[in-house]
Parts: C-alpha cells; structure tokens; sequence
C-alpha cells in the first residue's frame, strides 16, 4: 500500500543518503554519527520486510554496542585531520589500485555466483505463517537445535573475541592500589586499634 | 485514512502531555522528598506547597540565553539534548497502561525497550564530545561506560522475566503475572534490577557522570537555556520510564493486588500509576540516603557482581523451569 | 496495509512529533530568549582558567575494553531473547544448547575476570 512504500522510499532514501555521508563527512565522529544513522533505517527496512526481532536486535547490538565502541575508538584516536587529508594526492595511485584489485575480485565472486538447488525450496518453504507465530519464536525454535553447529561456533567467536580484545588491550600499570573488600571486611578491633594505657604526665 | 491519523496523534498527545506534566512535577517529588528527608521544607513558595515550582523553572530556562560554546560542534552539540529527549519519549509507545491500552501493541515490546535504553547513551557521549570541553567529555566517558557495564545485567534481568512469559509483548508479561507477581519467585532479579535502572539513569549513588565534586556536572556544563532543559526533561523521563519498567516486569503492571477480588473495581490504570508512583519514590528515597559510589567500585558491581549473578540466577531460573517442566508452551 | 506494520506506524509518528516537539522548543528558546554571546560567555568552562589544550584528549584504553566486552555480552543476551521465548518448544535439547553456549562464554569471562580486565583502577 502506498504508506508502506511511502515509508520504505524514506527509510531507503535516509540510508543512502546518510551512507554517503559516512564517507564524505569530514569530521570522523560525524561520519559515525551517520553510519549510526544508517543502521537505524536499515532496522526500519528491516521492520518493513516484517522481520521485528532483527529490527530490533540491529538496534541494541550495531548501535547500542558496536557504535559506541567505534564512537569510542574514533573519539580516541584523536587524529589531526588536516595533516592527514595533505598526503591524500600522494597515496591516490596505490589506493586506486587497491581498489581497482577490490573491484575485480567481487566482480569475479558475482560472475561465478550460483544458486544451490535446495535454495529453492527453502525460500518456498519459508517463515511460519506471522499470525500464528511471532518471529523470535520461530527463530527460537530453529537456532539452537537444528542450527545447533553455527551457534555454538558464534559462541566460540565471541570467546576468542573477549580473548584477543583482554590480549590487545590490558596493561596493568604497576603500583596501583586497589580496593579489597575481602581484607576490608575481616579487618577486626584487634589488628585495627593498639590500646595503650598511658601514665599521667607521660606521653607514649 | 485520515481519521486513523489523527485517532493516532490524539492518542500520542494524550502520552506526551501528562507525561511532560509527570516529568514536571517528578522534579518536584524529587526535591519534595529529598528536603523532607533532611528536615528541610523544599521548593514552597510557588504556588501552594511550591506545586507550580517546575512551570516557574521551565519558563526561566526557554527565556535563558542559548550558549554554544565557541569550540563546540554546533550540529551534534544541539542534537544531543533533542536526542535524549526524544527517546525518553518515544519509548512510551509501547507501555501497556492497562490491560490492552497501549499505543502499538508490538509483539517484541521489550526488546524495543531495551533498544531503547541502549540509544539512551548517545545523548550523553555527543554532548560530552561536542562541548570541547575537558569536564563534559570525562563526564560522557564515564558515563557511556557506566551505562554500558548496566545494560548487561538488565539484559540478563529481562531474559529471566520473559523465561516465566515466553512472549516478548508487554501486555502478555503483565498478564502472567496475574496469579503472582514476578517480583516474589524473582525477588534477586528484582534487586538487581532496581540497582541497575538507577545506575541506568545515573541517579545517585551512580550519579558519577555528574559528580558535582569532581566533574562540576558531567555532561551538562555546557549547556544553558532550553537544550539543558531538554536534558533534564529526558533524564527525568528516564527515571519514570524506569518506574514503569520496573512495575510491568516485576510488579504486575495494572494488575490489581488481589486481595480475594476485593479491589478488582479500581482499573488498571489507577493500579500501574500507584506502582510506577511507588518505585519512584524509592528512587527520590535512594537518592536521600545513599552516598554516592566510587567509579571503581561502581564498575566492580557492574561487572563482578551483577553480571555473574544474574547469570547465575538466569541459568538457575531455566534450569528449574525445565526439570519441573513449568515453561509456557504455545504448541 | 499489513497488521504487523500498522502496529508500527504510531511509533513513526510518534518518533516525528517527539522531534518536532523539542526542535520547537529550541527555536522557541532561541526567539525569546535575548541572546548577546561574548568571547567570555563562550569559552569552555574550567574553573575560570583560560583552556590550557584541547579537550578531546586520549584516554584510558579501558574505557575500549569496556565496551568491546559490552559488545560481547550484549551479543550473549541477544542470543538469549529468542531461546527464553521459545524454550518451551525446544525442551531439554534447547536448554543444553545454550548452556554449552553460556559456559563458553563463561570460560571466557572466568579468563578475564583472573586477568584483571574487569579492575577499574
């Protein structure tokens, strides 16, 4: 119906629009501030293809989560711009050829692009009817038991993920206080405070 | 068409309106409760008892002069306040105000909360950021990172309360708690919960990202007239969101306590406002008592001891329903 | 116009006039209120010193790790939501599944809690 392309035409014009920005945008924290632009529409498509817990998912893990984490890797980087915009003629050969490599390997995937057989019948025996059954159910139902191989190696990605971000990143600086809480708690009268019976006229 | 459309703006100014009045007189409640804890009389010379206190602030603040500090980035540096605002709104949408009277009844209602209150954090870095100025982006650094360590264990929260539901909808949630609310068999979760919506919202004793003694105010230094206004409409937005999350999850929502059916004829409505008035004032109460944490015993709570626990308690609270076979079943 | 998406159209509209309230608002302030900015007025606040540097410094790597494990576990939870809804369907098979999931993660977690990941210092 025509509000639903109406509102597709502006979820899929914003998006474009502000993933063009990503790239032209000067400012980096800007760039990402459109990039987070461009996954809230994406998850507005999304909505409109009736796919709700992916919506919604796009928006709790790319923009709360993954956003954050590059807001705070550009914010950090703390990059003068303008030095690194000078040497943009300089490096324009290499990077044309890089991309002119880029170009021709996705050109080569596509041209060998097939389609499996079963494909097919899996499109045609698609998502249960929605009436019935709510999306995230009938994804619950499928992950964890007939995709039960993909899940478990998402797990394993996630561990080495938390692995080689604690590898990368953490360095303990020596000489830091930290609090106890244990030490705090079994801190008795006896080992805090010294009674000492003081003579008059003398002092200790 | 047409008459859909304005069915639909009537119902979302019907939202927006007493909530703006409720985020006023919220700030009032806020200092009310707070003076009254410490002996003090609080805001009492507008209007009786101070009661047109928050009107006499709003208008000071939409005549101040706007001030966009000269190194800031003028575009994000007005869309944060706007931002934060706009989603202490908008998530209003699918609150269930008793049994069926909601704005869009969206079958993954609180997953659109949570996603919600995961956007709450840019508000606070972009503002922090767009100042240019050293207060305000310590004060957004913290807080993004606060925010963040909390959000885990509300997730994990959330997934314990749908376990006993099995339906993201938030009627369907409130409705399951009709024999017993989940606050009872979920008690801890329900602790940790209310922990963690106040660090959520940076109330005190987490109000770090505005540590008035160390940070002057956060995120907000920089912000005059109107767009601070903005931020303070928003957070406080956020704290009754909060309130009525709270009380959907945990405390029937616009179920009537059920004393025998006795007070069955007060709707559901009254019911859910009593209840998100209640967890309110807990929150006002906390923030008399309770002295604000350190960052890094704050983040040690986060991470080493709610994160676990509500794991614990999540993958404890599966177990049972499985061996004793009392998950709902939709066939 | 399907039933799923005109649960939806509310929020839409409800997004629009939530933005348009408060740009407004900051127009309305912008018109009433006087405004006379000067070079004083609109210097970054510190403590009535003159800026001594910028203000977007570095800072603590933590603050990255945060938000990478925030990453990872949000990931965890999101994987959660589905298999809470549905975990009556799936029964016993389901439940094991995620906890071989879980205690993975957990694995993870164990290594960087002895690490020291999680000391704020």
């Amino acid at each position: 119906m025509t509000v639903t392309a109406l509102v597709f035409y502006l979820f899929a014009a914003i998006t474009v629009a502000s993933g063009f920005m990503v790239i032209s945008a000067r400012n980096p924290v800007h760039s990402v501030l459109f990039l987070i632009l461009a996954f809230f529409n994406a998850a507005g498509l999304f909505l409109l293809l009736g796919a709700e817990f992916l919506a919604m998912i796009l928006v709790i893990v790319y923009v709360g989560a993954v956003a954050v984490l590059f807001l705070f890797v550009v914010m950090m980087l703390d990059v003068n711009f303008v030095e690194l915009r000078q040497g943009f003629l300089q490096y324009l050969p290499v990077g044309a050829l890089i991309g002119l490599i880029l170009l021709v390997e996705l050109l080569l995937v596509f041209g060998s692009w097939s389609v499996l057989p079963e494909a097919g019948n899996l499109a045609a025996a698609r998502a249960p009817d929605a009436a019935t059954l709510s999306n995230t159910d009938a994804l619950g139902r499928i992950l964890y038991t007939q995709y039960l191989l993909p899940f478990q190696a998402a797990g394993a990605i996630l561990l080495v993920a938390m692995i080689g971000a604690i590898v990368l990143t953490l360095r303990s600086r020596p000489g830091v206080k930290r609090q106890k809480i244990s030490d705090q708690v079994t801190r008795t009268m006896e080992t805090a405070v010294e009674v000492k019976k003081v003579q008059p006229g003398q002092g200790i | 068409m047409f008459l859909e459309l304005l069915i639909i703006l009537a119902k979302i100014f019907a939202i927006i309106l007493p909530l703006l009045l409720a985020v006023a007189f919220t700030t009032l409640l806020d200092r009310k409760v707070w003076a009254m804890m410490q002996l003090r009389k609080g805001p009492n010379v507008v209007g009786p008892f101070g009661l047109l206190q928050p009107f006499a602030d709003g208008l000071k603040l939409l005549f101040k002069e706007t001030i966009i500090p000269a190194g800031a980035n003028k575009g994000v540096f007005l869309i944060a306040p706007v931002l934060t605002f706009t989603l202490a709104l908008i998530a209003w949408a699918v609150i269930p105000f008793g049994d069926g009277i909601v704005l869009a009844d969206i079958n993954v209602g609180i997953l659109y909360l949570f996603a919600i209150s995961s956007l709450g954090v840019y508000g606070i870095i972009m503002g922090g950021w767009a100042s240019n100025s050293k207060y305000p982006f310590l004060g957004g650094l913290r807080s993004a990172a606060q925010m963040v360590s909390y959000e885990v264990s509300i997730g994990f929260v959330m997934v314990t309360v749908l376990l006993c539901v099995g339906s993201l909808n938030l009627n369907d949630i409130v409705k399951a708690q009709e024999t017993v609310w989940f606050a009872i068999p979920l008690f801890p979760m329900f602790v940790v919960f209310f922990i963690s919506a106040l660090a959520e919202t940076n109330r005190p004793p987490f109000d770090l990202p505005e540590a008035e003694s160390e940070l002057v105010a956060g995120f907000q230094i920089e912000y005059s007239s109107i767009s601070f206004a903005l931020f303070m409409l928003g957070e406080y937005g956020n704290i009754i969101l909060m309130s009525a999350m709270t009380s959907l999850l945990f405390l029937g929502g616009w179920q009537p306590i059920s004393l025998f059916g006795l007070l069955d004829w007060i709707p559901g409505p009254i019911w859910f406002f009593a209840k998100t008035f209640l967890v309110l004032f807990t929150f006002c109460w906390v923030k008399a008592t309770v002295p604000r944490y350190r960052y890094d015993q704050l983040m040690r709570l986060g991470w080493k001891v709610f994160l676990p626990f509500s794991l614990f308690w999540l993958v404890l609270t599966a177990g049972f329903l499985v061996t004793f076979d009392l998950l709902p079943v939709k066939g | 116009m399907d039933e799923l998406l005109r649960e939806y159209l509310p929020i839409l509209i409800f997004l629009g006039v939530a933005l348009g309230l408060s740009i407004v608002m900051i127009v309305a302030s912008l018109i009433t209120g006087e405004q006379k900015p000067d070079a004083e007025k609109l210097s970054a606040y510190e403590c009535g010193f003159d800026a001594f540097s910028d203000a977007r410094g570095r800072f603590d790597v933590r603050f990255y790790l945060v938000s990478i494990l925030f990453i990872i576990f949000d990931l965890e939870v999101a994987f959660l939501f589905p298999w809470a809804v549905s975990l009556g369907d799936i029964g016993t098979f389901g439940f094991w599944s995620m906890m071989v999931f879980l205690g993975v993660l957990t694995v993870g977690f164990a290594y960087e809690w002895k690490k020291g990941a999680l000391e704020w210092e």
